[in-house]
């Protein structure tokens, strides 16, 4: 197999290694080393995709990150990777990729049709051409228009790569390893600099891999390859290639993205795919190098027409000819590095140069070599449409206005050259304010916002001297703020051919007499006359002008056409560039996959998950777990095929019947202590708790500062100044958060310290009638009797030698304690209260049953302080004190609060005793009134009542109090079910609460 | 992410920290016949100022000591960071 257009004596990729890969189903060879770019272009493949818009063919325009044009999708493992551009994807065996946006295929795509009808696509075409009918929009264009519209599909399946981040901290970042990363890099890392050099491709070296210079009597490849094995080696550096720093963010924090093995046929098992670096930089140094120019002429979008840069990189890093009769098409000096190196591979390029009598040392060189250059001369129009297949070119007059001798060449490819563009994006996104270059055509950097500095050609210094100096330089002063080492590295001789002057000439008028579509923007389908549409509709603002046209959008960034673009608005607009001004910068400055972003955080690894000590009996004894907040706690314990309605109600009974054991580790804890806790308490909570005796607990409930229930729970005085605070599992958090804000900032004076205790204690909550006879089993030695230990008493107790604490609460409604141990003696308390347990038919019971128990008793929960509901909505007003002021006291008397009507909790039963009334049900009067259906409140907990066996809600509604008896209707229009109810109190089992003081 | 200065621990990466709003909201105090304007702008009304702030942040996983942050809410910039106990007039 040969290739046509791969070279035999140059280039970087390992000939040793051969490696196949399919593009659109069709088989192709290329070296390790390749991108997929230049292994398509070796083998003389140009067209690769469709554009966005028009559907014109798509070939390479570009040789990284600048590439707007081949963006293919990857597939692997049978997984998609959308928005790979081919020019930074390198291959490897089994790779497979394919065009996007054509159908049915790249050479035939029907979307083409777009190109001829594209008078109905202007700019801002979706704001005016799909508006009529309005009832189209929905079912016709808008699917017509996603269908044709986008690059790639991402994939529906869940991604099974593995993605890390990391942190890391560093003296100085510099982003890009070209001449001046290099050398701030090496004179920083000198001087004992804690040093990071980041290079998004995969070889180092930037222009120093393809350009013919000197440094320290070396070629530049050199001295690149010298600089950065000895970075290498040092401790203090940390070099990365294939990353790109791609976002700038406040206080000098740099997010870079690492591509580790995106280039590999198959990820090890625990080789991550991409790894994302946030990195916190002492200094940044800005080394992201410049991008070449497009020249603006006719169908400047046909494949085959690229920048001049690329195709000398395609030669000298890949050994790859991007065509055998190429045309350049210069107004500086770069395109004749590019004649001279397709020149000495054996192809003969003709130069176009803009400009009249330009002289450098390269031009000379050129001339000796016998290459052919025309001077004053343009392409008016390349021809050809899936390829370049020759070129209209033209004489253009010294204003360069008029064109003459308008001639047909024939070519195969078209090098542009329209001088560089510094990269400033990553300074753009630190804050930096950018200034105008008159000299260069382009913004640089202005004054630093953060710490960073941009250095070479980024910073608009085209000549290497100057980069060199520069950045050695920057590399020392910026090193030496950090570490004083005073350590100063000489600096190289450097020999260079090329000048730097430019002709301002960017944009080919029209001959007369034709139309030839001019693109700027090359990714979005942008042309010159789709910006001149827009400032006559009347745009001004540039940022108005890049949504209306979406010039320099999408995952391009305007990396090759911001600048035309500018230039264009501003010859409109008779202005100057730096008046018209450039849009903004926005991170990422390439795509980042959503995987990188996320990293390790997915599926059960988004959030901790937290088990309580008895976890593994749970997981033993069948018990079917549910997530509650971070907990996984047991749902039901399954016994044989029962169902989670019937093993709720089978645990529930017996909690009512016998007794049953919950786990209730996960409540929080806090401990308060100090001599003014009390007082404290007494103003967190709603209710008095000077008096609360050594020795008891009591039930409280805390506020917001706007009257809303904040959180629920018992607190018990194990001592004079120290008690033992429980809060519901999902608030823990918060609570622990809003009592320290009130210790630390508002009250100061109170003597008082709180910490979380969750983790310390494993609780059991027994209840059922037979409880305390299970007690008096479990602690022997211990008072259990209801005169000793009565409801809301405490004690501590010994459990076989285990210290534990018994609380005499009761959230079921029976009778009921709750023990506590350390938690690491939780497995051991547990299985004793079972075993012990067993004479008493003792049943665990979980969540489930523990909510039918808690309903049914009245028994308000997270489902009803919602965040909504003040004490009264949840009849907890008899809490609140009249006598002593706390948090959010003066909001209850707020008009709304007050207002006869209140909501209020009841309970709701449907009449025929049967149906379940689905939470989040409407309770109205008449089911059939107009809508919206004027609702009196919403049920916000069911349950299957073990007590009545029939089904029982909590509901929160208008004047509750005053509805109790009242037949009305509960609709759920989600479950499409409408039932007519009964509203009965909200204390359905037990209202005088007889069983908890038994 | 910002690099919020803790007078308690260093400087530390935002995602320890919990915003907390306004450091110059003073809370009525407990007993005090107020108006209702008066609760209501207590409770519920914050000036969102572009420039100087002076904001609340809890070093939740760290140290849990709320501290006070002189930020600029534009930029970013953060001029000093204090102890809760501090700038309490």
């Amino acid at each position: 197999m040969s290739q046509d257009f791969r070279l035999d004596n140059i280039g970087m990729v390992n000939r040793n290694k051969k490696i196949s890969f399919t593009f659109n189903g069709k088989k192709y060879f290329g070296y390790e080393g390749d991108t997929i770019a230049s292994a398509l272009i070796a083998n003389g493949v140009h067209l690769v995709g469709r554009s966005f818009k028009y559907h014109r063919p798509r070939g390479f325009f570009g040789v990284g990150v600048d590439e707007p044009y081949a963006i293919l999708q990857l597939e692997r493992n049978n997984e998609r990777d959308p928005n790979i551009r081919a020019t930074e994807q390198e291959i490897f065996d089994g790779l497979e990729v394919k065009s996007v946006n054509c159908w049915p295929s790249v050479n035939f795509d029907i979307g083409a049709i777009n190109n001829f009808l594209r008078m109905f696509f202007p700019a801002g075409f979706y704001y005016k051409t799909f508006m009529w009918p309005p009832s189209f929009w929905y079912k016709i264009y808008e699917p017509f228009i996603r269908m044709a519209a986008g690059f790639g599909e991402a994939s529906i399946k869940h991604d099974k790569e593995r993605y890390e981040h990391k942190y890391e901290y560093c003296d100085l970042l510099i982003t890009g390893s070209g001449p001046s990363g290099l050398a701030s890099a090496y004179a920083a890392a000198k001087n004992g600099a804690r040093v990071i050099l980041a290079e998004d491709k995969p070889r180092y070296g930037g222009s120093l891999l393809t350009s013919d210079v000197n440094i320290g009597n070396q070629t530049g490849t050199e001295w690149s390859e010298k600089i950065i094995t000895e970075l290498k080696s040092m401790s203090n550096v940390i070099v990365k290639n294939r990353s790109q720093v791609f976002g700038y963010y406040d206080h000098n924090m740099l997010v870079m993205s690492e591509r580790i093995s995106d280039h590999l046929p198959k990820t090890q098992k625990y080789l991550p795919k991409q790894r994302l670096w946030y990195i916190r930089a002492k200094e940044v140094l800005i080394s992201s190098g410049s991008i070449e120019r497009p020249l603006v002429f006719g169908n400047n979008d046909t494949p085959g027409v690229m920048l001049s840069s690329a195709a000398k990189e395609y030669m000298k890093v890949y050994g790859v000819l991007v065509g055998k009769k190429p045309l350049i098409f210069t107004n500086n000096d770069s395109g004749y590095e590019t004649a001279i190196e397709f020149k000495k591979n054996g192809v003969n390029p003709l130069i176009l140069d803009t400009r009249k009598e330009p002289s450098s040392d390269i031009i000379t060189e050129a001339k000796n070599l016998g290459i052919e250059i025309k001077y004053s001369y343009v392409v008016v129009a390349a021809k050809g449409y899936k390829k370049v297949k020759s070129a209209d070119i033209a004489k253009i007059s010294e204003n360069k206005k008029d064109l003459s001798n308008i001639e047909n060449i024939e070519c195969d490819c078209i090098c542009v050259s329209g001088f560089w563009t510094p990269s400033i994006h990553l300074a753009s996104q630190s804050g930096n304010k950018s200034e105008f270059n008159e000299k260069i055509d382009a913004f640089v950097p202005k004054k630093s916002k953060q710490k960073e500095n941009t250095i070479g050609s980024a910073n608009g210094k085209f000549t290497l001297e100057e980069t060199i100096n520069e950045a050695f330089d920057k590399g020392y002063e910026v090193s030496n703020k950090i570490t004083e080492n005073n350590n100063k590295v000489s600096i190289p001789t450097v020999v260079e051919k090329k000048s730097s002057e430019h002709d301002k000439f960017w944009c080919v008028p029209l001959p007369k007499g034709k139309s030839y579509k001019r693109f700027l923007d090359f990714q979005n389908d942008v042309a010159v006359t789709d910006i001149e549409l827009a400032l006559r509709e009347g745009f001004r603002s540039i940022e108005h002008v890049k949504r209306y046209t979406t010039l320099g959008m999408a995952t391009d960034q305007g990396k090759t056409s911001n600048l035309n673009g500018l230039q264009l608005v501003s010859d409109i607009e008779n202005k100057v560039v730096p008046q018209v001004g450039h849009t903004t910068f926005r991170p990422p400055y390439t795509p980042v996959s959503i995987g990188a972003i996320v990293g390790r955080e997915v599926g059960k690894h988004s959030k901790p998950t937290r088990k309580s000590p008895m976890h593994e009996w749970h997981k033993k004894n069948n018990a079917v777990f549910v997530d509650a907040g971070v907990w996984l706690r047991p749902r039901y314990y399954k016994q044989g095929n029962e169902t989670l309605f019937e093993a709720s109600k089978r645990e529930a009974k017996n909690v009512r019947k016998n007794v049953g054991v919950c786990d209730v580790t996960t409540l929080g804890k806090i401990d308060v202590k100090g001599p003014d806790a009390a007082e404290f308490l007494n103003r967190v909570y709603t209710n008095a708790w000077l008096k609360l005796p050594v020795g008891k607990a009591r039930y409280g409930v805390m506020l917001r500062e706007d009257g809303i229930v904040m959180d629920d729970g018992t607190t018990t005085r194990i001592s004079e100044n120290h008690y033992h605070m429980t809060t519901t599992t999902a608030q823990a958090a918060n609570v622990l958060s809003h009592l320290e804000y009130y210790l630390q900032l508002v009250w100061p004076e109170l003597n008082v310290n709180v910490v979380s205790t969750t983790e310390q204690w494993a609780g059991a909550a027994i209840a059922g009638p037979n409880s305390r006879a299970l007690l008096m089993k479990l602690f022997p030695n211990t008072n259990v009797s209801n005169e000793d230990l009565p409801f809301m008493g405490y004690k501590e107790a010994d459990l076989f030698g285990i210290p534990a604490k018994i609380y005499r609460i009761s959230f079921s409604g029976e009778l009921a304690y709750e023990v506590n141990v350390e938690s690491d003696y939780g497995n051991f308390m547990w299985e004793k209260i079972i075993e012990v347990g067993k004479e008493f038919q003792i049943q665990p019971y979980g969540t489930e049953a523990l909510s039918t128990l808690r309903i049914e008793m009245g028994h308000v929960a997270g489902s009803e302080l919602d965040g909504r509901t003040i004490p009264h909505d949840a009849s907890l007003e008899g809490l609140v004190s009249k006598k002593k002021d706390f948090i959010g006291k003066r909001s209850l008397s707020r008009s709304a609060f007050t207002k006869p009507d209140r909501e209020k909790i009841v309970g709701v039963v449907p009449l025929d005793k049967k149906t379940s009334i689905p939470e989040g049900s409407y309770i109205v009067k008449d089911p059939k009134a107009k809508l919206p259906n004027p609702k009196l409140g919403h049920v916000s907990a069911s349950c299957w009542s073990v007590e009545y066996d029939n089904p029982f809600s909590l509901a929160i509604i208008k004047d509750g109090k005053n509805m109790i008896g009242q037949k009305l209707f509960a609709m759920s229009p989600l479950k499409n079910k409408t039932i007519p109810v009964e509203i009965v109190s909200s204390h359905y089992v037990d209202p005088e609460g007889k069983r908890v003081r038994a | 992410m910002l690099y919020i200065f803790c007078p308690h621990c260093g400087s530390r990466s935002q995602n320890e920290f919990a915003y907390g709003g306004d450091a110059t909201v003073k809370r009525p105090e407990l007993n005090k016949e107020i108006s209702d304007q008066e609760w209501n702008n207590f409770v519920y009304l914050r000036k969102s100022p572009r420039g100087k702030h002076l904001e609340l942040w809890h070093h939740i996983s760290g140290c849990r000591q709320w501290i006070k942050v002189e930020r600029d809410t534009s930029t970013h910039e953060i001029f000093k960071t204090y102890k809760a106990e501090e700038l309490t007039e």
